[in-house]
């Protein structure tokens, strides 16, 4: 019964994507093709003849009227065919495929860290209302909010590259570190991941304390809780056993709505730190009006954004105490 | 007001807020030096003559700093303005007639907030040359959603209270009806709202004028003034470290003072 209902929401969740992915390439493909302007100005010399531009352009269907050029791309982006790059004529499938792993590496340890981070300092300091660990908290949590991603990133840097030298400032590994045995590249590999890691968990960080605060007092106000205290339940039992568990459940949702923002947060973090990902391409290509690279980066992150959302909405049903309750009184 | 009042918080945001609005207003007066003039050798450290040291130009940076606060709440405003006025007719609308057009324009919002939108923005002000008049409009134009939701919310709620239904009796027309009587008591949450909204477009502001997407130089604001600096980090570290004080301040201070209204109005968050 449960299952039955769950896969019809998943499959219904799953069609909406369709309308959904369909309204955000048309906007975005639209926003870039209308602007004034011709991607090939960019990189092809001028003094080039007029019948080799015509050819560029034809090779790329530049020539033709927008909506058809638009078709043309649904057509093929429904066969998971996102076109060739501008720049360097390898397929956009290709190009973002190499990305992806370093941005997924950055995004899901971050996401991690925040975790671990965020979900002790929200039941602390919802356990401890009113405390000075409290109020240090809500301030700090608005300080984090405050915080423009891309000068928190700067100042790391300047503190722990700049001034005190620790931790390398820009990329993912070391130059000629590809000979060096695979202990020595991971550790490699983990200092150059330390800053850029930290800028995009302190972002977050501050969101999802605060969340897991909120869902801590709501469920410490329930009847049940006081029950377990009436009971003579030691407060440790009563806290982790009985409050926690049921606070835990938004923050599964959250983690999920916080995703556009950790995308945003790719964008202009990978570039600071020169971290060879998805959103570093991204900010490139739009330097270069690589406009294959731009629409297959606008779609793989509405996907995984839509993607995440649903997993978020499946994850709750799934830790949700009050359904797996229903099962076993069912039988 | 006199829960207001009680919020330390929320004093200090509009303490602090009411100082850098002055600054910015007088920006002319205050300032030592032309901000785009050449006024010194580079990179000098803060002292008495130039508060805040000078850049890799030789340009003072307590005037730019000055300049830059001009621009970075003129954007932040008019940003907010536009998205508060599409934001608010989209809920009103969705939220008073409900049907057909609140599914589709519902749907609009799922597909503007699916985009990661900073991308969106950055796509946008890519294509058409980045200047500060089109920054305040592409940030205004993708950052409606939070208020035509919240609007549509009061729209749905007032709606079926009875002395809208009192207004149609006597005769209302529906516009009548959605801007004399639902919108004013909308009003809560939308100031809170357009608050937390500017402190939301100051920083897209300053992260696109990083990128070398925004505001464009000479013209100073605080986002281009941390885009300098990032190649002058080892000889210069005010250059990155006094703009980005001055966003987080300012960012900081919206958002007690949005906290502040939020408490006072009794808006639910």
């Amino acid at each position: 019964m449960l299952k039955n209902n769950m896969r019809k929401f998943v499959a219904q969740r799953l069609l909406q994507l369709i309308p959904l992915l369909i309204g955000i390439s048309l906007i975005s493909f639209f926003v870039m093709h209308l602007a004034p302007g011709d991607p090939t100005a960019l990189f092809i010399d001028p003094n080039v003849k007029p019948e080799e531009l015509a050819r560029v352009r034809a090779n790329w269907g530049l020539d033709q009227p927008i909506y058809i050029q638009y078709f043309k791309w649904l057509i093929n982006a429904g066969k998971l065919d996102f076109g060739v790059s501008y720049i360097t004529g390898q397929p956009v499938i290709s190009e973002i495929g190499e990305r992806l792993p370093a941005t997924l590496l950055l995004m899901i340890s971050s996401m991690i860290l925040t975790f671990l981070i965020a979900v002790p300092i929200g039941v602390y300091s919802a356990v401890k209302k009113g405390s000075w660990f409290d109020n240090f908290f809500t301030v700090f949590s608005f300080a984090g909010m405050a915080i423009p991603a891309f000068w928190l990133a700067l100042m790391l840097m300047l503190l722990f590259s700049v001034q005190l030298g620790w931790l390398p400032a820009v990329g993912m590994f070391s130059p000629l570190i590809k000979d060096a045995s695979i202990v020595t590249r991971l550790l490699d590999l983990l200092r150059h991941m330390i800053l850029p890691l930290f800028s995009m968990a302190l972002l977050s960080l501050a969101g999802i304390s605060r969340y897991q605060r909120a869902a801590m007092l709501e469920v410490l106000n329930q009847d049940f809780i006081k029950v377990a205290r009436a009971k003579g339940l030691p407060e440790i039992t009563v806290i982790f056993k009985h409050a926690l568990r049921n606070a835990l459940i938004p923050i599964v949702t959250i983690l999920g709505l916080s995703l556009p923002d950790l995308f945003g947060g790719a964008f202009v973090i990978e570039t600071v730190f020169a971290w060879p990902g998805m959103g570093r391409l991204g900010v490139q290509s739009i330097f270069q009006r690589n406009y294959p690279d731009i629409m297959g980066i606008v779609m793989l992150s509405a996907v995984l954004i839509i993607l995440g959302n649903l997993l978020a909405d499946i994850g709750y049903a799934l830790v949700d105490p009050r359904i797996r309750y229903e099962k076993i009184s069912k039988k | 007001m006199k829960r207001f009042r009680k919020n330390k918080l929320a004093i200090f945001g509009l303490v602090v807020l009411s100082i850098l609005f002055l600054a910015a207003i007088f920006a002319q007066i205050i300032a030592p030096y032309d901000p785009d003039e050449i006024v010194e050798s580079e990179t000098l450290p803060p002292s008495f003559k130039h508060l805040f040291g000078t850049d890799d130009l030789g340009r003072d940076i307590f005037s730019r700093a000055l300049y830059g606060a001009r621009i970075s709440l003129t954007v932040g405003f008019v940003a907010v303005a536009i998205a508060v006025v599409i934001g608010t007719i989209i809920g009103a609308i969705t939220g008073y007639y409900g049907g057909l057009i609140d599914s589709f324009l519902m749907r609009l919002v799922d597909i503007m907030l699916a985009f990661p939108s900073i991308f969106l923005i950055l796509a946008i002000q890519a294509m058409l040359t980045p200047n500060i008049y089109n920054v305040m409009v592409v940030i205004g134009l993708t950052s409606w959603m939070g208020v035509a939701r919240l609007v549509r919310g009061e729209f749905l709620r007032i709606r079926e209270l009875q002395y809208v239904e009192a207004a149609r009796a006597i005769g209302c027309s529906n516009l009548r009806i959605i801007v004399r009587h639902i919108l004013p008591n909308s009003q809560a949450p939308i100031i809170v709202a357009a608050t937390l909204g500017m402190a939301g477009a100051i920083l897209t502001e300053s992260a696109l004028s990083f990128l070398g997407l925004g505001v464009q130089p000479p013209m100073a604001s605080w986002g281009n003034m941390l885009m300098d600096s990032q190649a002058y980090m080892r000889d210069a570290p005010w250059m990155a470290t006094i703009p980005g004080l001055l966003i987080f301040i300012t960012v900081l201070s919206l958002y007690f003072v949005g906290e502040g209204f939020r408490e006072a109005l009794d808006v639910r968050s």
